[in-house]
């Protein structure tokens, strides 16, 4: 397969087109643009609809629509957006619509700044929108996880009839780097759950994004729980490198993820013995990478994120259940988490024994 | 064998766009390459930059406290970001714009390219950044030159007016190369 050198936001958005995705409507925000942009060329060429729509409200609740009539469909967007869009994500998952919601995280709160960062690991694995509900969320550590994860989570929307979450850091949208576009696939029939009318077919379909009644509703939510439970035995995706004989393991996804790999290759070629936990998903979250570890070898469990306070320590606590400690090396802003940091902290670490 | 490269000037300057011809000669050498851009909220005038690197390993974090090479079009750049260059490292400076008298460093090997006045002599401001990015590769070695010239002039022949320039800012640059490592 060839390879091509691409920017993040437009392989992603690429990838989304191999995968059957036929319709994308979004609103402006850095640093996501790029997918706009692509999208608004690429998809009339494949006979697809690109809409900018009049805010990001306006742009969910066309994916909802485009989803409901059996299109395969996306939206993009950047942390304030993705607030924004959560009421519509909340109904997509209530209505149980395929879709796909990438959002290029920035720093936050608020308006934060328009640099990369990993603020919204919470918002991203837990609470994207009111009302309870779950996604697979991907959290891609280069360019070519991010493509393959893309191609992936339109098959898991459509298996589990779920949006899924694809959440890369500004990083990941931002970078070039070689990657190997996936081929494309047929376009599906339009399938028979969707709400297109009678056609020929000579019933209609509804669809709603909640129950008719609190039996109906209950109903509905133990489903999707039964659903969210088979995820956390069977979809989770962790990457774990070197951890069979570390004594010192980062924690951390994404561009921190790739940060931590290289500081573990430093610190191994220094004698220091340490490994990574790297969560694919984080939603289903890899806690048995982090229940397995041998707690009379692991000194440290150090979490590495870009965001301030860390979020994705509270996961790390219920893997590890209090048997190893756990320190921190965080940045936030927009500030990419430095090498040396990471290597300083492990060898005081490793100084105090 | 990791090298890291830094890119700064103003926004408009074209700092992207030698970042990521750098990027795309590199990945037709088969050799492992990031490229990874950063600018403000500004279209204009705020400053921009971006940093490429380079390795026979898989690439960990896409950008190094410490350069190998520091490319500067402007002088709030050269004021900036100096003080990561490596023992041993190369500083090549944009001279029409940047004064280099304040520099007290003698470990690093400075390279001057007075790209916007050659550029305004080929024809166009436009193109001081080829000039510039031309000056580099010469100067890294990492991919023959002539193949470096035809990736470059296919990645610029969307506007193909401007060719015959860029072709010669690509000249140019390489010329200066040379001459200084003589």
């Amino acid at each position: 397969m060839e390879q091509i050198f691409m920017k993040g936001c437009e392989a992603i958005a690429e990838t989304a087109i191999r995968a059957g995705c036929r319709f994308f409507a979004g609103y402006p925000i850095t640093p996501q643009n790029e997918m706009p942009e692509y999208m608004s060329r690429a998809l009339p060429r494949v006979g697809g609809t690109f809409v900018q729509g009049e805010s990001e409200v306006a742009s969910v609740n066309m994916v909802y629509g485009a989803a409901a009539a059996g299109t395969l469909a996306m939206t993009s967007s950047s942390s304030p957006g993705i607030s924004l869009k959560s009421e519509g994500i909340s109904h997509l998952a209530g209505a149980r619509l395929p879709s796909l919601i990438v959002n290029v995280m920035r720093a936050g709160p608020g308006m934060g700044t328009i640099q990369p960062a990993q603020n919204d690991y919470f918002q991203a694995s837990k609470a994207s929108g009111h009302g309870g509900f779950r996604t697979i969320t991907f959290v891609p550590g280069t360019l070519q996880e991010a493509v393959d994860l893309t191609y992936l989570a339109f098959e898991y929307a459509v298996r589990d009839h779920n949006p899924v979450i694809l959440a890369p850091d500004g990083f990941i949208g931002a970078i070039m780097e070689p990657v190997t576009l996936p081929d494309f696939k047929e376009i599906p029939e339009t399938p028979d759950w969707a709400a297109i009318g009678y056609g020929k077919r000579g019933h209609i379909n509804l669809i709603k994004s909640g129950g008719a009644t609190e039996a109906e509703q209950q109903e509905i939510n133990e489903s999707a729980a039964k659903l969210y439970e088979r995820w956390t035995r069977e979809d989770v995706m962790v990457e774990a490198y070197h951890t069979e004989d570390a004594e010192y393991v980062f924690a951390a996804y994404g561009t921190s993820g790739r940060i931590c790999k290289s500081a573990v290759d430093e610190l191994r070629d220094r004698g220091i013995k340490a490994g990574l936990i790297r969560p694919i998903t984080i939603s289903p979250f890899p806690y048995n990478a982090f229940k397995n570890l041998d707690d009379t070898r692991v000194k440290y469990i150090i979490d590495v994120e870009m965001a301030i306070p860390a979020q994705m320590i509270e996961d790390v606590k219920m893997g590890v259940e209090g048997k190893i400690p756990i320190e921190t090396v965080l940045s936030s802003g927009g500030n990419i988490i430095r090498t040396s940091d990471i290597i300083q902290k492990t060898e005081a670490l490793v100084k105090e024994g | 064998m990791r090298t890291s490269l830094l890119v700064a000037g103003f926004g408009g300057q074209g700092i992207m766009m030698i970042g990521k011809l750098i990027g795309e000669c590199v990945f037709e050498e088969g050799i492992n390459v990031t490229f990874l851009p950063f600018y403000g909220p500004e279209q204009r005038g705020g400053t921009a930059s971006c940093t490429v690197i380079q390795s026979d390993k898989p690439i960990g974090s896409p950008v190094s406290e410490e350069l190998d090479v520091l490319c500067v079009m402007n002088q709030p750049s050269l004021e900036k970001f100096l003080g990561r260059i490596k023992q041993g490292g190369v500083l090549i400076t944009n001279s029409s714009l940047v004064d280099i008298h304040s520099v007290e460093r003698k470990d690093i090997k400075i390279i001057e390219v007075d790209a916007d006045r050659l550029a305004y002599q080929i024809g166009s401001k436009k193109i001081a950044n080829i000039i510039i990015f031309a000056a580099y590769m010469a100067i890294a070695k990492t991919v023959p030159i002539e193949k470096v010239k035809a990736i470059a002039l296919t990645k610029l022949g969307k506007k193909p007016e401007l060719v015959p320039m860029n072709r010669a800012a690509f000249d140019a640059g390489v010329q200066i190369a040379i001459a200084s490592q003589c």
